[in-house]
């Protein structure tokens, strides 16, 4: 039973201690340290830029996946290993190396601002450093899914003439749509919490660039763990209940 | 492929031109630093824990929630994903109100003298806690493959539990087992978010690889922020081509008895 203490000990206390430490002041400062502007138009950017990255990552890690298990070129095995490197290095990192690369001392960030738009220190950044978190999750949903359609369908849509478009989309697209769902719904829980890599590259400017898990860091920095807290908690129901449609989805063999 | 590039190696290849930009003496310079050296430790020391509780005791939990039956095993089941979809940041919030100023189990800690919050207690926990998925996930499935005749074979031969577990168990699992404890290593290394709440960030003592390079960054020190990141980026890239290794290692044992 040492697991279980184990299993108790580390994840239901802490959520226990979350909800408490929340609703400690009741329902009405609960309310009102989440519809503080600045609290607000943390979780309106953090869905915002959620969902945006959820979209490209549910289109491009499906593309990726297709090319992946479709296709035999030289360095398959390389871009299949490179896929996970994402989840490998630290976030924090990730984000220096957007800096490093598009920010304003960078050559391609200045060709970038010279175009007109700014990427680092503002939401377009934001989107990309969670692209990058997330990159694995769509593929890795996708492709085992891909892999186990033995393509007998497809070759039948073939010789009854459709194209290649023809037949993905009416004959492949229907049957990974669960797969990608998941993938995209995986991503998006994951994006809501993502705080290493934002961090750096957001600039962090309240109401435009601050996302809500900055924004817990800030309450806590400045010694307000209640306010932290709340934030934390509505963080942690939305990314939750997204996990749980998406296991719900699963046992229910739709995933 | 061009999306993979522009969105993975891209930023990679800023990075190591960041660091490497003053020369390797330069690099190794930095390296030697107390601090460096001490962030690089802590970490290292952070994972290992990390590896040693969840190599442990998920393994223990895995074999709960495979093999027995009992009331609550679906909200277990759904516990066990509970570090995923919870942010490092809200980890270290918990971890403060249970030991911060004024925390809940601070009459406990104080009471016993041990420092929790903004020392090693707490970052421990909180990287473990991250990582506790990763070997429960991937023991798992491979319990549930293996089944439990060539156990039930060994007790009829007269093994003890113990032998059972060592001699039969622990080799069925043994490429899961490895491949979660590179999955938790991989992100012990890297855990940012919860850790930053609850180091305190003392340079020299209580702060990791990763609050380092944070706090490098602020202080405008971007050498050795480079640096300690660049050597984060090459053990997570080492930790990649180790789980491809693993990976086919289990690949090929699953062909073999398949």
């Amino acid at each position: 039973m040492a697991a279980g203490t184990y299993l108790l000990l580390m994840v239901a206390l802490p959520v226990a201690t979350l909800a408490r430490e929340g609703l400690s002041k009741g329902l009405a400062e609960l309310g009102r340290a989440l519809f503080h502007p600045v609290a607000r138009a943390a979780v309106l950017l953090t869905l915002e830029t959620a969902l945006v990255m959820a979209a490209v990552n549910a289109v491009m890690g499906t593309l990726i996946a297709y090319v992946l298990v479709r296709y035999r070129f030289p360095g398959r095995k390389l871009l299949d290993v490179l896929i996970d490197l994402p989840f490998a290095i630290p976030t924090l990192v990730t984000g220096m190396m957007i800096v490093t690369l598009l920010g304003p001392h960078a050559a391609l960030g200045q060709l970038f601002e010279a175009a007109g738009l700014r990427v680092v220190y503002a939401p377009p950044a934001i989107i990309l450093s969670l692209l990058f978190v997330t990159l694995p999750l769509v593929v890795r949903t996708v492709q085992p899914v891909l892999m186990e359609l033995d393509g007998a369908d497809e070759e039948a849509a073939y010789t009854l003439g459709a194209s290649e478009w023809t037949t993905f989309r009416r004959v492949t697209l229907p049957a990974i749509t669960p797969a990608i769902v998941s993938g995209a719904l995986q991503s998006f829980a994951r994006a809501l919490g993502e705080f290493g890599s934002v961090v750096v590259v957001a600039g962090n400017i309240p109401r435009r660039t601050l996302t809500a898990a900055v924004h817990v860091f800030g309450e806590v920095e400045s010694g307000d763990v209640h306010a932290a807290s709340a934030m934390s908690l509505v963080l942690v129901t939305i990314s939750f209940c997204v996990v749980l449609v998406v296991s719900a989805r699963q046992r229910g063999g739709h995933g | 492929m061009l999306y993979v590039g522009a969105l993975v190696l891209l930023p990679v290849a800023s990075l190591l031109r960041g660091a490497l930009g003053g020369g390797l003496r330069a690099f190794a310079e930095v390296l030697a630093r107390p601090d460096v050296l001490s962030a690089l430790v802590m970490t290292a020391k952070l994972t290992a824990f990390a590896v040693v509780v969840n190599g442990t005791l998920g393994t223990a939990l895995a074999f709960v929630l495979v093999r027995d039956r009992f009331v609550g095993k679906r909200l277990m089941n759904a516990l066990v994903d509970v570090p995923f979809a919870l942010s490092p940041v809200a980890v270290g919030v918990v971890l403060l109100s249970l030991f911060g100023k004024g925390g809940l189990l601070r009459p406990i800690t104080d009471a016993l003298g041990v420092e929790v919050a903004f020392a090693w207690p707490a970052m421990a926990m909180a990287t473990a806690f991250v990582t506790l998925p990763f070997v429960v996930r991937e023991v798992g499935p491979v319990l549930e493959e293996m089944g439990t005749d060539q156990e039930l074979a060994a007790y009829t031969l007269g093994a003890s539990p113990f032998v059972t577990f060592v001699r039969v168990t622990l080799p069925g699992i043994r490429w899961g087992l490895a491949y979660g404890a590179t999955l938790t290593m991989a992100r012990a290394i890297g855990e940012f978010g919860a850790v930053l709440l609850v180091s305190g960030g003392v340079a020299g003592q209580t702060e990791t690889a990763t609050v380092f390079v944070y706090r490098a960054l602020e202080d405008r020190d971007d050498r050795g922020a480079y640096v300690v990141a660049t050597v984060l980026a090459l053990a997570s890239i080492g930790l990649l081509l180790l789980l491809d290794v693993v990976r086919k290692k289990r690949g090929s044992r699953a062909e073999a008895e398949g």
